[in-house]
């Protein structure tokens, strides 16, 4: 195999001054968070870029696999080394061209001379390379204003670099260098989409779920947990609290009128994830909200929801269309999980009618005839916690089967 | 017993057969059941899936598990040909497929639909100009196999699909039973067949167990109806064991692909040359371009028949052309396809290779031929 490494370009990040040192470290632990099931890589960074070393062909291609998830990269590309004299440079262009061989297209060599002392200046180099490609393939062709592709060729003290494509790569910040927030993940098609848009922007996540048995099914909860090992692709760890809700629940059925059930049982949610959220270090608590989606997704229902926290909440989803919301999600590759049929907390208990213009005092007012404090203490200490990545050893009772 | 009739079908590996066991006595809930033990066998089927969906480079969801080559071929001809009606009722296939692909289309054919069957060369292989030209705009399905199961021509897929996809809205289906497992079969972006069968009993897993795969999302209607198994598409309590059986036999299959093709092929030039000291008496149906773990030939006027008993005799299990047909009298479709000589239609007979073949198993297959020819032909 020709690649030897992979150079990665930061974008946004270049930009962020003072913190430019942080992202990049935490750029740095996150790539090697999600190659962690592989051989510990070598990464070199520097200051508007970094390098992966490559030492086998399978490590390359689970590298180009995974690589265009992780935020905090601009893009990323293969390179090439070779020996600083001219035929060892006319045979590599020739093995990365090779690549394009089938396809009719345009190509440029763009030359960057970093070491002055190279014998060949840089456009005495592109014609070298230049013309030595264009013999060997009759497919490609000459176009410097818009190639389809850029043969790079960097000079540089030790070698000669080489590299001909450019991918993109997910953009946004490293996951973790804008913070922590807790995500309210319910296992529908929303909240996974709102995890990953806050992600983007570099916070890092928990999440936190809500749980009924009986009348949740050990399916429903599997698919939060699957959801929440989904979104870690995007390069970092997520610990899923799981909070006994059933007790609560029923509670709320018993006590409260039905129409403001839903209400009622939001805000005992907020209580709770507030708790939780406090108890981990967050900063946030992240919805999918969405306005008018639902009879909660009202602003009403919104600020009567709201009412029981001063906590920043972020609903990353407040604008989007339902139609818009499934198309990241099937990009993301959440959707598939999401749409599994199971019953989630929200869907139980529904109540025909429930208010879609709830008043604060009232609800405050139905609730104010139960304690909800101590249970609410309970329900949180008695959460239990997961960790993603799931480590391999739980799923492989099946291996010897398979 | 020295068994070459591997086509027909093959001896289950031993690791298939212990995994059949233990799915069947650790997880034989219904996978559709909510219930934890449910969840379990769940999550057991969707590795299957994957680990399958893996080799065939396609995605997870679009792989289903069936009982077998028969009903994978069914589901393909009819689903395609069923749920695409409005954009046309023209099928083209070939002279030479399989019966559960004919048979299908020509009960297609009595309900209206138009079918065009593709005639092939003396090496068994279809012609890319006549396919082209018998596509037409309301040609719906395409269906190809991959490896012929009589004499093994190997069919020029990748170029059928770059017809096929350049020049008509026509799915492309792909019938790999004979060649999954025994040559490199997967998906390709945007290139490459639409739909591939496979069957698990005749790559060393079990007998009742197929796949049915989609290089994407397609329009198709389900063959059999009920609770909705398998994204909807093809009801029935899904049989895990069957699956994870199939899984991992698969898994060996790949993994061993490098070591047994070198065999087959080695093997198979080897008996050409056996074969052809023959000289006249012997006519060859295979040839050394076709698949390498499939050779059949035909002894001059002498029914394949006489030839089978003979080499079991000698503890040899072959075939005639092909399994399925051999216990109906009629000569096989193929064989006449091939336009075979006259003298030599009646004595066709397959050998057929499969993993668990040896050496020894070939050489001991040379000397027990060359007594019955001496006693069958006096040569």
């Amino acid at each position: 195999m020709i690649w030897k490494e992979i150079l990665i370009r930061y974008g946004e990040l270049s930009t962020k001054g003072r913190n430019k040192k942080d992202f990049i470290s935490r750029l740095r632990t996150n790539i090697r968070n999600t190659f962690n099931d592989i051989a510990p890589l070598k990464i070199q960074s520097e200051r508007d870029r970094m390098h992966i070393e490559i030492e086998t062909e399978e490590q390359f291609e689970i590298l180009m696999e995974r690589m265009p998830t992780i935020f905090g990269i601009q893009s990323f590309s293969p390179v090439a080394f070779c020996e600083k004299d001219i035929e060892s440079m006319k045979n590599l262009s020739l093995l990365i061209m090779d690549q394009f061989k089938e396809q009719q297209l345009t190509f440029k060599v763009e030359v960057r001379r970093s070491d002055k002392s190279f014998p060949f200046e840089s456009h005495e180099i592109q014609r070298e390379i230049g013309g030595h490609v264009l013999r060997n393939n009759p497919n490609i062709s000459v176009q410097v204003k818009k190639p389809d592709v850029e043969l790079r060729i960097e000079v540089r003290k030790d070698a000669i670099y080489m590299m001909a494509q450019i991918i993109q790569g997910a953009g946004g910040m490293p996951v973790g260098s804008n913070g922590k927030s807790l995500l309210m993940l319910s296992g529908g098609i929303d909240s996974p989409v709102a995890g990953y848009l806050l992600m983007k922007r570099g916070v890092r996540l928990e999440a936190i779920h809500f749980f009924s048995p009986p009348y949740t099914s050990d399916h429903s909860l599997q698919k939060v947990k699957d959801l929440a090992n989904e979104l870690t692709k995007f390069g970092a760890n997520i610990r899923l609290h799981v909070i006994p809700f059933t007790e609560i629940q029923t509670l709320i059925r018993d006590r409260v009128p039905s129409n403001t059930m839903m209400t009622s049982t939001r805000r005992l949610m907020m209580r709770i994830a507030d708790k939780v959220r406090e108890e981990v270090g967050a900063l946030g608590i992240v919805t999918g909200e969405s306005l008018g989606q639902v009879a909660s997704q009202t602003l009403e229902s919104l600020t009567a929801i709201n009412d029981v926290t001063n906590t920043p909440i972020l609903r990353p989803l407040i604008a989007f269309d339902k139609l818009e919301i499934i198309q990241i999600a099937e990009q993301i590759g959440t959707y598939e999980t999401s749409i599994q049929p199971y019953e989630d907390c929200c869907t139980i208990f529904t109540p025909a009618n429930p208010k879609t213009k709830p008043k604060v005092e009232k609800v405050n007012y139905y609730e104010s005839f139960t304690e909800f404090d101590e249970l609410i203490e309970r329900a949180v200490k008695n959460r239990e916690i997961y960790r993603f990545p799931e480590k391999n050893e739980t799923k492989d009772k099946f291996a010897d089967l398979l | 017993m020295i068994y070459l009739d591997n086509s027909a079908t093959t001896k289950p590996y031993k690791e298939v057969l212990n995994t059949f066991i233990q799915v069947n006595e650790s997880f034989y809930a219904n996978p559709a059941s909510i219930h934890e033990a449910g969840v379990e066998s769940n999550t057991l089927l969707d590795r299957a899936r994957a680990q399958i969906a893996k080799i065939l480079r396609t995605d997870d969801q679009q792989v289903l598990f069936t009982a077998g080559g028969t009903e994978s071929n069914n589901f393909a001809i009819f689903g395609i040909s069923k749920a695409n009606t409005h954009k046309g009722k023209h099928i083209i296939t070939t002279e030479i497929e399989h019966a559960s692909v004919l048979e299908s289309i020509r009960a297609l054919q009595a309900d209206g639909y138009e079918v065009d069957y593709l005639s092939v060369d003396s090496e068994g292989i279809i012609s890319l100009q006549e396919l082209n030209e018998k596509l037409r705009k309301d040609t719906v399905l395409v269906s190809i196999m991959h490896v012929n199961n009589e004499m093994g021509a190997i069919q020029p897929i990748e170029d059928a699909a770059k017809i096929i996809h350049a020049n008509s809205r026509a799915a492309f289906h792909v019938d790999a039973v004979q060649s999954f497992g025994k040559m490199p079969v997967f998906f390709q972006d945007n290139a490459g067949p639409d739909i591939i069968s496979i069957s698990g009993h005749k790559i060393h897993g079990l007998k009742g167990s197929g796949v049915i795969a989609f290089r994407k999302k397609m329009n198709i209607a389900p063959l059999l109806l009920g609770g909705g198994q398998e994204y909807g598409l093809r009801s029935g309590t899904v049989a895990v064991p069957q699956a994870v059986a199939l899984a991992k036999a698969a898994r060996m299959a790949v993994e061993n692909l490098g070591q047994s093709m070198e065999n087959y092929k080695k093997w198979k030039s080897e008996l050409f040359d056996f074969l052809l000291s023959f000289g006249n008496s012997i006519h060859l149906l295979s040839t050394l371009n076709g698949a390498a773990h499939i050779l059949s030939f035909s002894v001059k006027d002498l029914k394949g028949e006489i030839l089978i008993n003979a080499l079991q005799k000698r503890g040899i299990i072959v075939s005639t052309s092909s399994a399925c047909s051999s216990k109906q009298k009629k000569t096989s479709h193929v064989v006449l396809a091939l336009n075979t000589p006259p003298n030599f239609v009646n004595g066709v007979i397959r050998l057929s290779f499969g993993a668990l073949t040896t050496d020894k198993d070939i050489q001991q297959f040379k000397i027990a031929f060359t007594e019955v020819m001496k006693e069958l032909k006096g040569e």
